[in-house]
């Protein structure tokens, strides 16, 4: 074999073992939270661990409920979606219908600049601006709770929607607009029968994407919930959700005790869940393009 | 023109890309019941043309038309025309058949509705009636309801004239209707051309002489935005009138 051929082969190698990396990664994310996640469940039923109300992992004896995280990374996410969905669809109809060419050079940067602002940044805003304004405004004992939360997530949760959506709009070709106007519809019929339709599936990925980012949202809601493991019964009660009670937790949880492993198994249903809605995401824009015939 | 009825007329019409210059000093008449065929290298303007006569091209931002359109005597260019309007009296055909995302009976009713009409049973006779006139009824009548895109290109490229002869226009544009279609598709839309040419006017694009001189009454050879010649296809094809045509028609340059 000449030496050129080796070099080759070695080149090949390198970027084969790049490539797999990620799904290396991957699968050791997959192995340790299993490994830590699982021994909480010699210790408490799984039931008592998924449906237990209470979630009191530093009493004497302690209790692993994590039902009020569940029920508060839910009904925060739920809340953020009240406001990316319209304010992310509306944009982005904007954007891809109305807009002129300025308006979406200006525009569409200017979204992607809000999904790069960093999150502390968005729990001080939280914290330091919008609670005070909701405890005035609606006269509350603290502004710091699930109102507070879901608003400032879907805001961050916005620019993804916002996104998507507009790429699933402008993949809708061109000839079916053209078809549409050609047998006299107008353009908002066309945009309501022919666009939305046709770029359905691709709205709803976006969704679901940008409910899969408030649920892992970390730093934003750990400032801005309120922290209190309750579940809560309005939207002005504060919560602790799942990924809060991790961060602000883990450093205090003795490691290999029973509050360590409880927080894994935590993080491991959070990552199924978000898992679970990639996947979701993944099955629907599939279909979504093999509809417009744009291949598999 | 032998004094026949003209249905379309550009007169004078001068169109603009930004600063491109895609047609010059335009005037054609599309005469009643018959086929009009346009004609021309790559590039010289004849979808931009016939783009204008039910202004789809307003749809590009940046252009600039002068010169006047008419449809019988209706001035379509005049501000106070609703483009949606004449857009239902003239049908298009687009190069490559693009149904839409629905089934066959939601591609053909589409039209229907976005035009008011709610009433089933219409809706119901219309499809039939122009699934049959498009010749692709006997093909689709037992599956109306599976999704349009399933149909081979042929099929569809009929699928959308019978989406356009469903709101009864009385004009029909075709831009390259058969370019992406086989030769067996290609005979049964020219057949169906010459079928519909009875009821309706016809202004063809494209690319095959052949086809200009076996389906088309009159020709329009355009060049660079130019109208070079236009005259009875005949004419066109034995005796051109420029050695431009001539060149063009003989294959000498494309
Ligand atoms: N949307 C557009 N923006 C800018 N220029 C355009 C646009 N559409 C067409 N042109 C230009 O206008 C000229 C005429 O284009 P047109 O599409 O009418 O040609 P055509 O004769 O239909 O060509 P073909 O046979 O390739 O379809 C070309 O020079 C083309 O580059
Ligand atoms: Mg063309």
């Amino acid at each position: 074999m000449s030496l050129f051929r080796l070099k080759e082969k070695i080149i090949q190698g390198v970027f084969t073992v790049l490539a797999f990396s990620s799904l290396l990664f991957l699968v050791g994310i997959i192995f340790v939270l299993f490994k830590e996640g699982l021994p909480i469940f010699k210790d408490v039923k799984i039931s008592d661990f998924l449906f237990g109300r209470f979630w009191y992992p530093t009493y004497e004896p302690p209790e692993f409920g994590v039902l009020p995280l569940i029920v508060g990374s839910f009904y925060v996410s739920l809340g953020a979606m009240f406001v990316c969905v319209p304010l992310g669809i509306g944009s982005a109809l904007y954007i891809n219908e109305m807009a002129s060419y300025k308006q979406k050079a200006i525009l569409k940067p200017l979204i992607e600049i809000l999904a790069s602002v960093p999150s502390i940044i968005y729990g001080f805003f939280a914290m330091a601006i919008l609670a005070p304004f909701l405890q005035k405004t609606f006269n509350i004992p603290i502004g710091l709770c699930t109102l507070n939360a879901s608003i400032i997530l879907g805001v961050m949760a916005t620019p993804t929607v916002c996104s998507l959506a507009e790429d699933a709009l402008s993949y809708v070709p061109r000839s079916f607009r053209e078809a549409s106007f050609a047998v006299g519809a107008t353009r908002w019929q066309t945009l309501i029968k022919v666009v939305i339709p046709a770029a359905g599936s691709g709205i709803s990925t976006a969704v679901i994407l940008g409910m899969s980012r408030a649920i892992g949202e970390t730093m934003t809601v750990l400032m801005a919930a309120g922290g209190a493991a309750i579940i809560p019964t309005s939207i002005f009660d504060p919560v602790r959700p799942m990924t809060a009670a991790i961060a602000a937790e883990m450093g205090e949880a003795p490691v290999g005790g029973d509050h360590y492993h409880a927080l894994f198994a935590i993080a491991l249903a959070l990552f199924l869940i978000t898992f679970f809605f990639n996947i979701l995401a993944e099955i629907i824009s599939r279909r979504f393009r093999i509809k417009l015939g744009l291949s598999g | 023109m032998d004094n026949l009825p003209i249905k379309m007329r550009a007169h004078g019409v001068d169109f603009f890309y930004g600063q491109h210059h895609a047609l010059k000093n335009i005037n054609l008449d599309i005469a009643k019941n018959h086929v009009t065929a346009i004609i021309g290298p790559s590039g010289c303007g004849k979808s931009t043309f016939i783009r204008l006569l039910n202004r789809m091209n307003e749809m590009v931002p940046n252009t600039t038309l002068t010169g006047k359109i008419y449809l019988d005597c209706l001035d379509i260019l005049s501000p106070c025309i609703d483009p949606a309007e004449v857009r239902r009296r003239v049908g298009m055909v687009f190069q490559k058949p693009n149904p839409f995302p629905k089934n066959i009976f939601e591609n053909i009713s589409y039209g229907l509705e976005v035009n008011g009409i709610k009433n089933k049973q219409l809706i119901e006779d219309r499809v039939v009636e122009s699934l049959k006139k498009s010749a692709i009824w006997d093909e689709v009548k037992d599956r109306l309801h599976d999704s349009a895109l399933r149909l081979s290109g042929g099929q569809q490229q009929r699928l959308c004239i019978a989406r356009c002869l469903a709101i009864q226009p009385e004009v029909l544009l075709f831009d390259e209707p058969c370019a992406s279609l086989d030769p067996i598709s290609t005979r049964k839309i020219e057949e169906l051309i010459l079928e519909l040419k009875k009821d309706y006017t016809i202004a063809i694009v494209t690319h095959n002489m052949q086809q200009a001189a076996r389906i088309s009454d009159y020709t329009g050879f355009f060049l660079l935005g130019d109208l070079i010649e236009f005259d009875k296809t005949e004419k066109i094809f034995k005796a051109p009138h420029d050695s431009r045509t001539e060149d063009y028609i003989t294959g000498r340059f494309g």
